[in-house]
């Protein structure tokens, strides 16, 4: 996304320039020094106290999901990486997605549309192991607890990276 | 699991600080003292495993769409003898954050990111014309994002 095309375009969430100026600084990391957001605001040409401040409204308001570490599942040792699907009756995908969401060895869940007839599944979760056959362990554990409303399920484990640049907000 | 190459205190690190990293003027002191460590040993293991690859990135994570752009998870059903070709020409818009072959009918699985929310259609549909193979727009409908508890 080009910075300039945003300038002109209210970034929706009440932000102004400053806080999208502050998103650009830090969207790749905070710097590794005692006192980041300072460092950060001194880039920016302005105080300490004012990037903290609407950094913490940006938290508040749901802007930044949350700060802190990202592990990189893979370079850890967790091999094994599924996205796995699951057709089960939409009117039951939220409570089905809430309680999957909470398994351990799930980084993230998903209620996404199905395509038919060529695309049944509505819910999306990702599953972690250090190889396939543990993630397969896996998936059996979430068949066993979606019972009768596991219509069918996939497991689809990356073959190649094609590309991966990261988002880039603002 | 046992994650290898990390010792007792760089798992403190990872399962204690997925989120919650203060806003004060010191957090990294604040961190580590909450972790039980040192403010130099928090900064000095954070880098190398930033270095490392271990930790992708340390800091805010943004929300797409509350910064009032698009985001969407895309699939395609591309043949083999046609995936690279494909896959270059997908590549190559700048929307496109990731993207991944997987092993299935449903081949490419990519993550758009547009400055709009109406974008994410526009692109799809520029894609399709462009590679003659159709794009299955699959934006999220809810998310059940826990990840705070990735255990090493």
């Amino acid at each position: 996304m080009s910075a300039d095309a945003l300038k002109v375009k209210d970034v929706g969430a009440g932000l102004d320039e400053l806080d999208r100026r502050i998103v650009l600084a830090t969207q790749a990391g905070l710097p590794l020094v005692a006192e980041p957001y300072r460092q950060v605001a001194e880039e920016l040409g302005t105080s300490a106290g004012e990037v903290m401040q609407r950094m913490r409204r940006m938290l508040e308001s749901g802007v930044i999901r949350r700060i802190g570490a990202v592990p990189n599942h893979y370079s850890l040792g967790f091999r094994g990486n599924g996205m796995t699907v699951w057709d089960v009756p939409d009117e039951k995908v939220t409570e089905y997605g809430r309680r999957i969401g909470a398994l351990d060895f799930v980084s993230h869940a998903y209620h996404r549309p199905r395509h038919l007839p060529e695309w049944r599944y509505n819910l999306f979760a990702m599953v972690h192991g250090s190889d396939r056959e543990e993630v397969k362990h896996k998936v059996d554990a979430i068949a066993k607890l979606l019972g009768e409303d596991n219509r069918a399920h996939e497991v689809l484990f990356s073959t190649r990276i094609l590309k991966k640049t990261g988002l880039r907000i603002g | 699991m046992s994650a290898p190459q990390l010792d007792e205190i760089d798992r403190i690190i990872i399962n204690g600080l997925q989120g919650g990293f203060p806003i004060c003027e010191r957090p990294y002191a604040a961190a580590a003292e909450r972790l039980g460590i040192e403010e130099s040993e928090l900064l000095r293991r954070l880098e190398r495993m930033l270095e490392k690859r271990q930790l992708s990135r340390f800091g805010p994570m943004y929300h797409a769409e509350r910064l009032g752009g698009g985001l969407s998870l895309c699939a395609m059903r591309v043949p083999e003898a046609d995936f690279d070709q494909v896959a270059e020409q997908v590549n190559a818009f700048p929307e496109v954050a990731h993207n991944y072959a997987r092993d299935h009918e449903f081949s490419m699985w990519f993550v758009l990111g547009t400055e709009t929310p109406e974008r994410i259609e526009e692109v799809c549909r520029e894609i399709e014309r462009l590679t003659g193979y159709r794009v299955y727009n699959m934006p999220k409908k809810q998310e059940f994002f826990v990840g705070l508890r990735f255990e090493v």
